[in-house]
This record gives C-alpha cells, structure tokens and sequence, in this order.
C-alpha cells in the first residue's frame, strides 16, 4: 500500500532531526555517516585559529571572574590614599598590585580589573540568555502562526526597534534607584530582543514550507511538537550566530551605561565605571582611563572573534 | 510608488504611537516627574499633590498620554527643567547633532564603503587581511574609549584638536567627533561591503560586463557596486537612528551640546517632557530614514518596483 511507504518516507525525517541535535558541539566528527550541520561546524571551528585563540580568551576571563582571588591577592575595595594616583604603573611588577598603578582613591587598579571582570560577563552572557529566549519565543510564533499573530507580533517588535536602544536603557535604569548586574541584565534585554525576533521569524518562514514540516503535520504532529522537535532544531543556526556576535555589543553597551553613570553602580567593580572614574585626571594619570578601557575593548574583541568564527562555521555560504 | 509610500506611511502610525507610548510609560510609570523639581531632596506631600495636579499627573496615565500627543501635534513639546519651551530646546539641538550625524555618515560612505570595495576585490590578499583585522579592532572597542582616546591623544597630548567643542559646533570642529562617532558603523559597513562585493564579483552579469570590454573602472562602479550596495544601504539608513542615539557619548565626551546632551540633562533631571519630545521625534526620523531607504532599493536595482 502506498499509505505505509509514504508513511516510511515521513517518519524518517523526524528522528534525523533530533540526531542533528543530540550530538551536540562536543560530539567529534562522526567518521563514516554524514556530518549533521552542527558536528561539520565543530569540526570546522576546531581547525580556526581564530576559534581557538578567541576561546582560550573567553574561558580565562570566565575563570577570572569565577575566581578572581586566584589572579590577585589585594582587594579592589581596598583604597590606601598613601598611593592616591601619581604613582605610575610599576610595569614590572607582574601581577602585584601595584603592577597597573593606583587610581585616585589609591585602589590597585589591577585588582579592580581583575575583579570588574565578572560583572561584565554576567551582564553580556545574561542578556544574550534572555534575549535569545524571548527573541526566540516571539519570532517562532509570528513566523509560523502568521496572520494577525503575525501582524500584531511584528509591530510590537518594530515598536521596540524604534526606539534608539542606548536611550532606552539610559531612560529605563535610571528609574532604579540601586542598579545591580541583574537591573541592567533586565534593562537591555527589554529593549534588545528585536533583532533575535526578527531573524528567528524569517527562519521559521522559510523552514515551515519545508517538506518534513508539511509530513510532520500529515502525521498529526501537535503544534507544540512541529514548533520544538521540527522547526526550533533547524532554526537555531541563524539565532546562535546573531546572539553571539551580539553578546560583545550588550558588554559594550554596559560599559558604556556605566560609563555615562547609569550603569552599575559602586559597590560594584565595572570596568565601565572605572573609566568614567579615570577621565578625572586623563592628564596626569591617563593609565587610570586606558586599562579598563583596554580590558572592555579585549573582551568585546574575544567575543566578537568567537562570533565570527562560529558564523563562518555555521554558515556554508560564506565560505 | 505613489500608493506604496502612503502604505508605508499609514504602517508607521501605529509604530510611532507605539513607540512613543512606550517611551511616555517608560519615563512616567517607572520615574516620578516630580522627584527632579525640588532639587536633591524629596518634595513634601503637600507640594508634591499641588504640583501633581498642576501638571495632570493624578490623572490615570492613558489620558496624560493623549493630553501630551494633543499637544504635540499642535506643536507644544512642554517646557524643560529650566523654564525653557522644549521645542527652543530642539532648534537649538538638533541642527548640532544633524551636522554631527552627516559628518559621520559620509565617513561611512565613503571611507567604509572605498575599503569595502578594495577588500572586496583582493579578497584573501594581505590589504584584505590587513583591513579586515582593523576593522574587528575598531568593531571591538566602544565608542567610548576610541573618544577619550583620541580625546587624550589629539587634544590633550598633541593639541591638534581642541579637546572641546565650541557651542557653534562648525561642520570642521565636528570631523574627529563625527568620525569616532562613525567608528563602529565604519567598520561594519566596511564588512558588509566586502562581503556583499565579493559574493558578486563572480556573478554572470559581471562576466558579461568584463566579455563586452568595459573597461575595469566601469564594471567595479556601474555593475558590481551598484548591485551590491542593498545590504550596505539598508544598514546605513537603520544607523542613523542609532548614530542620532548614540551621539549621547560622543557629545558628552566632546562636550558638544546636541540633541545626546539635552536628552542626558532631561534624563537624570527626570524631565519628561524633554525625554520624551526628543526620542518621539529621534523615532519619528529613524522611521522615515527606514522609509528612505526601502524607496532607495528601487533606485539601485531597477528590478525592485513599488506597486
């Protein structure tokens, strides 16, 4: 009977769709079958210097911040005005406190640096999380339920586009009178999620047309199961690429709030803050300024590096 | 064409609606307009209510709204902080920042676009590597720190600049802050370019243009730019909202005093009418700019018609 084929010939696709996903990035490289998308960009990303160099940068700056008090032994909150600034950096000095000099307050600057470390991560990997989470939510079901979801998902999310997104986190924090990392994680994912949802839904448009979509349907797959077991799978890659690139932006962006001084606030170390601090005195201790700056600006680089890498991998075409 | 703009337009309404709504509630709902108005200490409750009732604020938040947009269509912005109609506010504002916002974007033009195309065509060759790595150096450090950068170095170490610029603000006092300004978008449409050209460089309408005997000058300009300029225009229309936006840093740090140094005051002076009178009309020029920009398809690549 044609019906039992055919039924042969659309089951297939469900279960080579959760393969593609089980594997996972840790996978390897399966020798003798064909490489499913994710296990050919691992394979890919691993031969990528620029892969690996990133990587190495990200898991030390994560190490950093888990455990600060392993890279140095002096507080950040530790001021001594006996070194208020003027004392330069000792270059030397290799991972002392006074290796980077001292700011005005006589703080080690090497250990605020060490220490701002984590708030930075926290809030850039953070608001990737949410973001990705509600981009995906919202883009997923404007793409595949269309019409007027579609509509009224869409102009929300133009609505939120609209709005200039360092504005509207400037205008949304400085409503808050103490701001703590997870303040300002809330602050820009509120106004971050647009350019997830935008992607996620062009994604979901394309892939809902697919055949395995149309068989799964046939079969009387419920709308829960085609949207997580069927479409998110194939959807991710785009989704990965945009969040990760993104997540050296929202870092960025953080110190930049911190910077105009509605970001995080003292009692918390951020390197945002630590610049605002050092424009005090750029002539006589520009050091103040540049190191902070120089470890926003890594970080940013670290992730925009791991970004692109994983972009070249994930999509063939750029090849 | 005709019919397809007035839909375009008819589409932003509810966008711009939206948006500034979201924006009113933002400033109103989260942030007490009353707490800037008496200096660093909190009101007392009887000043407090009398001042609530004199700016309609006891009313429920949706007809504060309307009242507001009322009044914006007939052209009353509110007053500032200062006592000064918001409206004086932008005239002098926004012809700083507009400035400031051309001078970057034809940075973005024509260095971002020139390097695009060198990068596109030597596509693996060392100016291609070279380029790229700078532009993922640029890309990475904030916009804050290349400003106190260059701040610190041209203005201060080597007075080329001067670390300020004047209220004037001339055209040649905003080059270095329109290109820190510019920096990471620079950058960006610099990437896009590149990749869109050398996507094209092997299509068969280039061949063509090459078979026929053009002349090398006239197929980069008239067939390969052209077709590859879609991306980069619709990123730079989408920028100028956020290069408007963005100014906030670049004017704080040059001290220009733009439409980024009015919106600062209002914001930690909790001034809502000056908040929220600037970013309806930063959605209101994003929007046309994105409208801008969907016309300008159609003027690139003549396959592109409105109905």
């Amino acid at each position: 009977m044609p019906d039992t084929t055919d039924g042969k010939m659309l089951t297939a696709p469900g279960p080579a769709v959760t393969e593609t996903v089980a594997p996972g990035p840790e996978s390897g490289p399966a020798p003798a079958k064909a490489r499913s998308l994710w296990s050919d960009a691992w394979h890919d990303l691993r031969r990528q210097p620029m892969f690996l160099v990133s990587a190495a940068l990200i898991v030390l700056l994560l190490v950093i911040s888990f455990a600060p008090g392993l890279f140095t032994s002096a507080s950040p909150r530790h001021a001594d005005l006996a070194n208020h600034y003027l004392q330069p950096p000792n270059w030397g000095n290799f991972f002392a406190p006074d290796w980077l000099g001292y700011d005005g307050q006589g703080r080690s600057i090497y250990a605020r640096i060490v220490y701002g470390a984590r708030a930075s991560l926290t809030v850039g990997i953070g608001v990737t999380v949410l973001v990705t989470l509600l981009g995906t939510l919202v883009g997923m079901l404007a793409g595949y339920f269309g019409g007027w979801a579609d509509t009224i998902l869409s102009r929300v999310t133009d609505i939120f586009f609209g709005i200039p997104f360092l504005l509207g986190a400037l205008v949304v924090l400085t409503t808050f009178e103490e701001r703590t990392v997870w303040v300002v994680i809330l602050a820009l994912a509120f106004l971050g999620w647009t350019q997830i949802a935008r992607v996620a839904r062009g994604a979901v448009i394309t892939i809902k047309q697919a055949d395995y979509v149309v068989a799964a349907k046939a079969l009387g797959a419920s709308t829960s199961r085609i949207l997580l077991k069927h479409i998110l799978p194939n959807a991710l890659a785009p989704i990965i690429v945009v969040a990760t690139i993104a997540l050296g932006g929202y870092i960025a962006a953080e110190a930049t709030l911190s910077f105009l001084g509605v970001g995080l606030a003292e009692p918390t170390v951020s390197w945002g803050g630590d610049v605002s601090t050092g424009r005090e005195q750029l002539r006589n201790a520009p050091y103040v300024l540049i190191v902070p700056s120089v470890m926003v600006s890594i970080t940013v680089l670290s992730f925009l590096m791991f970004g692109d890498a994983v972009r070249n991998a994930l999509d063939p075409k750029l090849r | 064409m005709g019919r397809y703009v007035i839909r375009r337009l008819l589409q932003m309404i509810p966008v711009f609606f939206g948006a500034t709504l979201l924006i009113f509630l933002m400033v109103n709902v989260m942030g007490d307009p009353i707490a800037g108005l008496c200096g660093d200490r909190a009101c007392d409750p009887a000043t407090a209510a009398r001042l609530r009732q004199e700016f309609g604020l006891d009313k429920p938040v949706w007809q504060q709204y309307l009242t507001y947009m009322g009044n914006v269509f007939t052209g009353d912005f509110g007053t500032a902080f200062n006592g000064q109609p918001v409206t004086e506010l932008m005239a002098n504002a926004f012809p700083v920042t507009i400035r400031l916002t051309l001078v970057a974007i034809l940075f973005e033009i024509v260095i971002g676009i020139s390097l695009g195309v060198v990068t596109g065509l030597k596509r693996g060759r060392p100016v291609d590597t070279t380029v790229l790595l700078l532009t993922l150096v640029v890309l990475s450090v904030p916009t804050f720190v290349t400003g106190l950068l260059v701040q610190l170095l041209l203005g201060v170490k080597w007075g080329w600049i001067d670390p300020a610029v004047s209220p004037a603000a001339t055209f040649d006092e905003l080059i270095v802050p329109g290109l820190v300004l510019a920096s990471v978008s620079l950058a960006y449409v610099t990437r896009l370019t590149r990749t869109s050209i050398a996507e094209n460089k092997r299509a068969d309408y280039v061949r063509t243009a090459i078979a026929k005997g053009l002349p090398r000058r006239r197929v980069v300009s008239r067939h390969l730019l052209r077709n590859s300029l879609i991306p980069v225009v619709t990123f730079i229309g989408a920028d100028v909202g956020a290069l408007m936006g963005g100014a906030i840093v670049t004017e704080r740090i040059f001290n220009i005093h733009g439409v980024g140094y009015q919106l600062y005051q209002g914001i930690v002076r909790q001034n809502t009418q000056t908040v929220v009178g600037f970013v309806t009309i930063l959605v209101l020029i994003f929007l046309l700019a994105n409208l801008l920009v969907d016309l300008l398809y159609a003027v690139l690549d003549p396959r592109i018609r409105y109905a």
